[in-house]
């Protein structure tokens, strides 16, 4: 286990305390909070490099640029990226996969062609990929889970029949905290003749990625799931994708000349990166990458991998509640989801924050998965590096006491 | 405004209300004849109502939902059905008026939209009018 009470010391919200207890954050699949090295950077930023971008002749705006781009260099080697022209910087996750499915999709996706995607993707994975068939007239081919909550690798397999130009798939499940076998599906979807898309939000801060070894296409993250600011993300492609993509946003800084009625664009990354980027997110995560690399990547998931087993076997014990997912070691994230008998799981949510313990509790933004589950929604705890295992008790404690609000008699 | 805790005996007996009607809400179901319907769902926590009514001249005479949802917006739907039956339309929308006056003040507590007063005053977050069937 990671010393929990030196991290904690990095993270100055997590010193704060919530309804009069100290704050107990499970909620890192939502978002995560921000070591004093991130804040520092982006403050530092704006005292001391603050210019717009590529376009200086001074020598402000020169360090500007450079600040970004060396995070760019940053992230790129994090992922083990293709190339750093290969990052484009973006919102984050939904905008690169919007990204994907408006530039390359709407080029390579034609009426009666298929896309996959599968029951478990986060609404960001799948409705860019809803709007885009409905677009084009191609179908959308959803692919069914197990009852244990892992992709059903038969009905993938029949996807695939159909030859889809694009299958996109989360690495990480948000709602379930499966670790799907990426490099398997990535490899099938190739036979098959498609291009591959990881939606890597739940993936890029808890595991050690490396996008060529997954053999995807595209990969999609987010900055602010791993300590960096939000607002930050990036598609990492391979940037012969992106050479024949057209562009995603017109404006300035994606153009190379203009004309009155056309006009030429820029080389790539540059290309999908209109208007003034965000540079505080970019220097931000890189501060972030920085700060997860001292820590190291294996470190930090077998941290996550034990309080998630540790959570699990608690809860189990609490006569009532459901957990939902894989239960096997190595194939889940530190992500636990249940349901605590008919106690909704808002109510779960609201009672345990009165203990200071911050949960989610909803549908995850994965209502489709939601239905499979047969239930309306879901409580979510979710761990990272500051979390420890007195907070997975504090997490049992609190669901006992709200079971006891319902009637529940602990077992 | 108050903003003191509420009594527990209070907090108790409105606790053994709310739960009542989670468990065993009153006029749960769908209407064969229904005059007016209404789907109303709120896609940030999932509370889901269906609302159905048979009006007849000016009275409500008959009210159904069916809903999913956490427990204040459940009870907060059946305590609803409860009160509106047998009204006439002027008087259930001068209820709803009234349960929009007893909204929580902004930034203090989120069950405060939804459903009985003292006891959900103590709570924070979902400051969401869309959970409450009372008040949309």
């Amino acid at each position: 286990m990671l010393d929990v009470a030196r991290l904690r010391a990095d993270f100055p919200l997590l010193a704060q305390r919530e309804n009069g207890h100290p704050l107990i954050y499970l909620d890192n699949a939502a978002t995560t909070q921000k070591p004093q090295a991130v804040l520092d950077a982006i403050a530092d930023y704006y005292r001391t490099t603050n210019a717009n971008v590529h376009r200086g002749a001074y020598d402000l705006a020169i360090r500007a640029t450079e600040a970004y781009e060396a995070a760019r260099a940053t992230l790129a080697a994090f992922v083990n990226a293709w190339a750093p022209e290969g990052v484009v910087f973006t919102r984050g996750t939904t905008e690169a996969i919007n990204l994907v499915a408006g530039a390359y999709g709407r080029t390579a996706v034609k009426a009666g062609d298929s896309v996959v995607v599968t029951a478990m993707d986060h609404h960001s994975n799948l409705v860019p990929w809803q709007m885009l068939c409905q677009e084009r007239g191609a179908t959308l081919r959803m692919v069914e889970i197990t009852e244990d909550g892992r992709i059903d690798l038969a009905d993938f397999g029949r996807a695939l029949e159909r030859r889809p130009r694009i299958v996109a798939f989360p690495y990480v499940s948000n709602a379930l905290g499966t670790v799907n076998p990426a490099a398997q599906l990535a490899q099938l979807a190739h036979a098959a003749g498609a291009v591959v898309v990881v939606d890597g939000a739940q993936s890029t801060p808890h595991l050690k990625v490396d996008v060529q070894t997954l053999g995807c296409d595209f990969y999609a993250l987010s900055g602010h799931k791993m300590l960096g600011p939000m607002g930050s993300g990036a598609l990492v492609a391979k940037p012969e994708l992106l050479e024949a993509m057209p562009p995603y946003h017109g404006g300035g800084e994606m153009i190379s000349r203009v004309w009155d009625d056309h006009s030429t664009y820029n080389k790539i990354p540059h290309k999908f990166e209109a208007g003034t980027p965000n540079v505080e997110g970019a220097v931000g995560l890189a501060a972030a990458i920085t700060y997860l690399e001292r820590i190291g990547r294996e470190r930090i998931a077998d941290h996550e991998q034990a309080l998630g087993a540790a959570a699990i076997d608690k809860l189990t014990q609490i006569e009532g509640v459901t957990v939902y997912g894989p239960r096997g070691r190595g194939d889940r994230a530190g992500v636990v989801s249940f349901t605590y008998g008919d106690i909704h799981p808002h109510d779960i949510a609201t009672i345990l924050d009165q203990d200071g313990i911050c949960i989610r509790a909803g549908h995850h933004c994965a209502q489709p998965l939601m239905r499979r589950l047969n239930v309306p929604a879901t409580a979510r705890a979710s761990f990272y590096l500051y979390n420890g295992l007195d907070e997975v008790d504090a997490l049992a404690g609190a669901l006992v006491k709200a079971g006891a609000l319902f009637g529940y008699v602990p077992a | 405004m108050d903003t003191s805790p509420p009594d527990p005996q209070l907090s108790a007996l409105y606790q053994e209300l709310i739960l009542d009607h989670y468990r065993r809400p009153r006029n749960k179901g769908t209407l064969e004849q229904a005059t007016h319907a209404v789907s109303l769902n709120n896609p940030l926590c999932g509370d889901e109502i269906d609302l159905q009514l048979r009006v007849d001249g000016d009275i409500i005479k008959e009210v159904r939902f069916i809903g999913r949802g956490c427990s204040i917006s459940q009870a907060a739907a059946s305590m609803m059905t409860q009160l509106v039956k047998d009204k006439s339309i002027p008087q259930a929308l001068a209820l709803a008026d009234r349960m929009r006056g007893t909204r929580a003040p902004r930034g203090t507590k989120p069950w405060a939209s939804c459903a009985p007063w003292p006891v959900c005053r103590g709570f924070p977050s979902a400051s969401s009018a869309p959970c409450s069937p009372g008040t949309r």
